[in-house]
């Protein structure tokens, strides 16, 4: 019988601890457990014989750390193979009859991934190859993936198994007194990540004990379809004079884990402090309990790295912002590498109440696949919010599920053979839920029933791919009224059956309805009122209308989905902000003038940008600079030097500023005027560090400056560096670093620009140096702060 | 010799600590408004975990053995002057201040550099508290903590502080390539424990 039949029927009996087993057996502190494979073979099977014989049908090989970071490629192998001998030979020696399966047990790599620490993605993929290909090469049953406390590298491991064998996988996490891993998932943003990929088996382990992670295990078991494993410590560890012990008895322990196991649980053992004993309790309390059928949840999901977003009764807020689609100023942002552009809009879209980020960033003359990449995981670096993937491009498409953390919502497939063959192979790889577009190769049907019989053919072709009608969403494309009268109609009739009989959620993106008419907004709001009654699940729209908003707080209060209209009315403030907001046409330029300065030296960012716009009526782009904003600077910078004035204050100011700059940027590209650049000012924190505070305030205060500036982020190599100033031929390179540790790399970088690009000047800056230290390594100038980075660039580039 | 792990619940905060941290030399309305807008984000995301061992101190010049490990350091032998003993910890406030400071970098660097601060108060405050623990149980500690990479105890010795405690699997700190931690809101250090008035 194999491991995966094994699973079908019964409750799956895994082993205990290990590690606390062998520090009995006088395992010393600091030494690698996995050593002992080679060293100590006996002991490691005797302990595996021992948990077979206490009724484990899985035993895990202790492997936990066995991974390329720790040992070189030889020993490695060696190990692996050591302990999967080791657990193959417990399991023929054992003296019971019970089914017995050997699983690759695989722990964390002991690194943090990006952004957090510094181990690539890729890389952590490319390290739990390693040791899955020596796993399989070496006969292990099954994969075990466990104590992983971070979704991200969780989802490096499982695509490590899943690439490189046709093994069951079982994934547990550590989840901890709150509820959550280290890094932030839930249970249920776990279920949906694990799910999403094809887990056969998922679950909890470690950190806690049994009581302590019931909540989780409970979590888990209401919204995972595939079976549900638990892992528990033996309780809380105390010290007893001098001893490690655990507060939960062999009994206590079964009978908290057979009670779940009437719940559905369907896999369980033991983690640190356990021992055969627990199991042994464990397989005696559970004996006579029938194990619980698996129930498919059917729930339509998407996830963040912390959180799950289910679609149901609630409607959801898919803000499109993300997108250049008309937008002159995200163009220019996507052209020029802003970033930064890009990520407010997300912020602000989530302050606004949405639900899902769409990201597009598909533009002719940029590289789509790494441009998405880029934002996809900048993104997930500021916000919690689950992404959708939107792009025609099955390169980045593909690029950025496999960054993505979580489950993502994938935008789109359609009907056409050619668009679901490329897509659904990803999505069943990789996980997701699918936006599916009602048109095919013959174009968008007129009729409804046109539109449900492609929506019918996108659900068989997803089966066949094994992918459920729940991860599918069928938008059923709005089209415009003024073309066709009957448009609107079509689409919310076909949207309707498709929930009813087809059974499966929907989505709209509802502002085309009113193109090439007057006041769409107006349309806009009613179509999406008409839409949400049909039992619309989602609305990809602009999370900043009003009008949408009120129309979507006001479904959700007559319907029940608001409990005593409380979203309603918090929602309601901001209507009648927005209808009693004095108009910025009525101030004065004179008055904008003196206020723009005062809100720049006052630090309100907000008021700043308003006041710029209001005097962008009047008064010439540079003239609203050179007399307004930079006076305003000058007053902050000088208190600063002064030191009459702190750090936080500094930049509140200059984020005022850079707020007022925005107002002016959306106006120049609106314009279309373009301003000359002397030459720009290529910044980088240098390789190895990752502290770039300092470095992004000298942006900051550089650009509120009007320079411009290219920022080549954290953690760049010396011919990056390089590569960018000699392409740009700038005249000025800025370098930052706060480590003692990177500073050889800061004097290698200026080494290498002396020789590739010696018309530069290097300027350095960061905790550690000093003014000598910056001429030992061949900086051309150091600055001890932000403000004097400006003043020595003002003499470079002026 | 085992490692424990140790969490605590909501310490309080040392305002004047924040803002001396972000660069303010005295307490000012606007950068107080600011902090205790970034302290509403992150006081409800973070972790308080410390994991430590007591481990036996034998001094030989500057060679420190610790059993488990030795290493060698004049500064940290003097340090241990007195000692029979230490307490080597590793602590973290978690993930939270880390997320904070990057998305606040791209967003508004005032919010940064307050996050920085607020991360950089919490941390110490927890070793503080920590230590104050130790002082409570064992009667007679080193008046401060020391840490790899003060005086001439190089960060290198982080490597071997992290095999003894296994912060990574413990705790979820983890030791990069350039011997820095992440989360970066994260200390290793050790504790002198004085020789003549331990009162275990």
């Amino acid at each position: 019988m194999t491991f995966s039949e094994f699973l079908k029927e019964n409750i799956v009996y895994l082993d205990g601890g290990m590690g606390t087993l062998l520090q009995a057996q006088g395992l010393q502190p600091g030494e690698y457990p996995e050593r002992w494979n080679i060293t100590h073979p006996e002991v490691i099977t005797d302990i595996h014989r021992r948990y077979y014989e206490a009724g484990s049908n899985v035993v895990c090989t202790n492997t936990f750390g066995a991974n390329a970071l720790k040992f070189d490629d030889g020993e490695l192998e060696q190990i692996l193979c050591a302990a999967l001998t080791n657990a193959k030979a417990a399991r023929e020696t054992a003296s019971v009859q019970h089914p017995r399966f050997v699983a690759l047990d695989i722990g964390p790599s002991g690194k943090l991934l990006k952004p957090l620490g510094d181990l690539d993605f890729e890389d952590a993929v490319a390290v739990f190859a390693k040791t899955v290909k020596l796993g399989v090469k070496y006969g292990a049953d099954l994969i075990v993936i466990e104590t992983m406390n971070d979704s991200y590298e969780t989802k490096a491991a499982l695509l490590a198994a899943k690439e490189n064998s046709t093994l069951p996988i079982i994934v547990t996490n550590a989840y901890g007194e709150d509820g959550k891993l280290m890094t932030g998932a839930s249970p249920a943003a776990m279920v949906a990540l694990l799910e999403g990929m094809g887990v056969d088996a998922l679950g909890a382990n470690c950190s806690l004990g049994p009581k302590q992670l019931r909540g989780v295990a409970e979590e888990l078991l209401q919204a995972a379809s595939v079976p549900v494993v638990l892992k528990p410590n033996a309780g809380l560890p105390q010290v007893v004079d001098g001893k490690t012990v655990f507060d939960v008895t062999p009994d206590e322990f079964a009978a908290e884990l057979a009670s779940l196991v009437g719940k559905g649980l369907r896999v369980a053992g033991g983690c640190c402090g356990t021992t055969p004993e627990y199991i042994r309790a464990l397989t005696a309390a559970t004996a006579s309990i029938t194990p619980l059928p698996l129930t498919g949840k059917q729930r339509t999901v998407v996830s963040s790295y912390a959180r799950a977003v289910v679609f149901g009764k609630m409607p959801l807020l898919i803000g499109e912002r993300i997108n250049p689609t008309g937008k002159k100023r995200f163009k220019q942002a996507l052209i020029n590498n802003e970033i930064d552009y890009l990520l407010s809009e997300g912020i602000r879209q989530q302050e606004a109440g949405a639900h899902i980020l769409d990201v597009n960033v598909g533009l002719p003359d940029i590289d789509e696949p790494s441009m998405l990449k880029t934002a996809v995981c900048e993104l997930q670096a500021i916000t919690d919010l689950p992404l959708q993937i939107d792009t025609a491009n099955v390169t980045a498409m593909e690029g950025a599920l496999r960054r993505y953390n979580g489950k993502a919502m994938v935008n789109s497939v359609n009907g056409k053979a050619e668009s679901m063959h490329a897509v659904f192979p990803l999505v069943k790889k990789y996980g997701g839920l699918v936006v599916a577009l009602t048109l095919d190769e013959d174009g968008i049907p007129a009729t409804v029933e046109g539109r449900l019989a492609i929506a019918r053919k996108i659900v068989d072709t997803a089966a066949s791919y094994g992918i459920g009608r729940h991860d599918l969403i069928f938008d059923t494309l709005t089209m415009a009224v003024s073309a066709d009268p009957t448009a609107a109609a079509v689409t919310l009739e076909a949207l309707r059956r498709i929930r009813t009989e087809l059974g499966c959620h929907t989505s709209l993106g509802v502002s085309n309805v009113s193109f090439g008419l007057p006041s769409r907004e107006a349309l806009n709001g009613t179509f999406f009122a008409m839409a949400l009654a049909s039992g619309l699940s989602a609305a990809i729209m602009n999370p900043f209308s009003a009008e949408m908003q009120k129309v979507y707080h006001s479904y959700k209060a007559l319907n029940g989905l608001d409990p005593n209209c409380e979203g309603y009315i918090r929602a309601a403030e901001t209507f009648a902000a927005a209808t009693t907001a004095v108009p910025t046409a009525t101030v004065s330029p004179l008055t904008a003038a003196s206020e723009l300065q005062q809100a720049i030296v006052r630090g309100l960012k907000d008021k700043a940008g308003e006041m710029a716009t209001a005097l962008l009526k009047t008064v010439p782009p540079l003239e609203i600079v050179n007399g307004e904003i930079i006076p305003a600077l000058n007053l902050v910078g000088e208190g600063f030097e002064k030191k009459t004035v702190y750090l936080p204050q500094l930049l509140m100011s200059a984020e005022a500023a850079k707020g007022a700059f925005e107002s002016i940027k959306a106006f120049v590209a609106a314009t279309e005027a373009t301003t000359a650049s002397a030459g720009p000012f290529v910044l980088a924190t240098v390789k190895g560090d990752i502290h770039d505070i300092g470095k992004n305030i000298v942006k900051l205060l550089l650009e509120n400056y009007g320079f411009e500036v290219i920022d080549l982020g954290r953690d760049v190599p010396p011919e990056t560096v390089v590569e960018a100033v000699v392409e740009r031929r700038a005249p000025l390179a800025g370098l930052s670093a706060l480590m003692t540790t990177t500073v050889p790399a800061m004097e290698e970088t200026i080494a290498l620009l002396k020789e590739k690009a010696p018309w530069c000047k290097v300027i350095v800056g960061g905790a550690v140096l000093t003014k000598e230290y910056a001429d030992t390594i061949g900086a051309d100038h150091y600055a001890k702060d932000a403000m004097e980075a400006v003043r020595y660039a003002e003499t470079v580039i002026g | 010799m085992s490692v424990q792990i140790k969490r605590y619940g909501d310490i309080p905060l040392n305002e004047t600590d924040v803002l001396r941290y972000a660069g303010c030399r005295e307490v000012d309305a606007a950068a107080l408004a600011l902090l205790y807008d970034c302290w509403d984000e992150m006081c409800g995301v973070l972790s308080n975990a410390v994991c430590y061992c007591e481990l036996p101190v034998t001094l030989v010049d500057a060679l420190c053995d610790f059993g488990v490990m030795s290493l060698c350091s004049a500064d940290l032998a003097a340090y241990f002057d007195g000692c029979d003993k230490t307490v080597l910890f590793a602590a973290t406030v978690g993930v939270a201040p880390d997320r904070l400071i990057a998305k606040y970098n791209r967003l508004s660097p005032a919010k940064a550099v307050m996050m920085q601060a607020l991360g950089a108060e919490r941390i110490e405050t927890l070793c503080d508290r920590f230590c104050a623990d130790l002082a409570k149980h064992y009667g007679d500690i080193a008046p401060s903590r020391f840490s790899p990479g003060y005086g001439d105890l190089p960060l290198e010795a982080q490597r071997e502080v992290f095999r003894v405690l296994d912060p990574a699997h413990k705790l979820g700190v983890c030791l990069n390539d350039s011997l820095l931690m992440s989360p970066t809101k994260s200390v290793t250090a050790f504790v002198g424990i004085k020789e003549k008035k331990a009162k275990r």
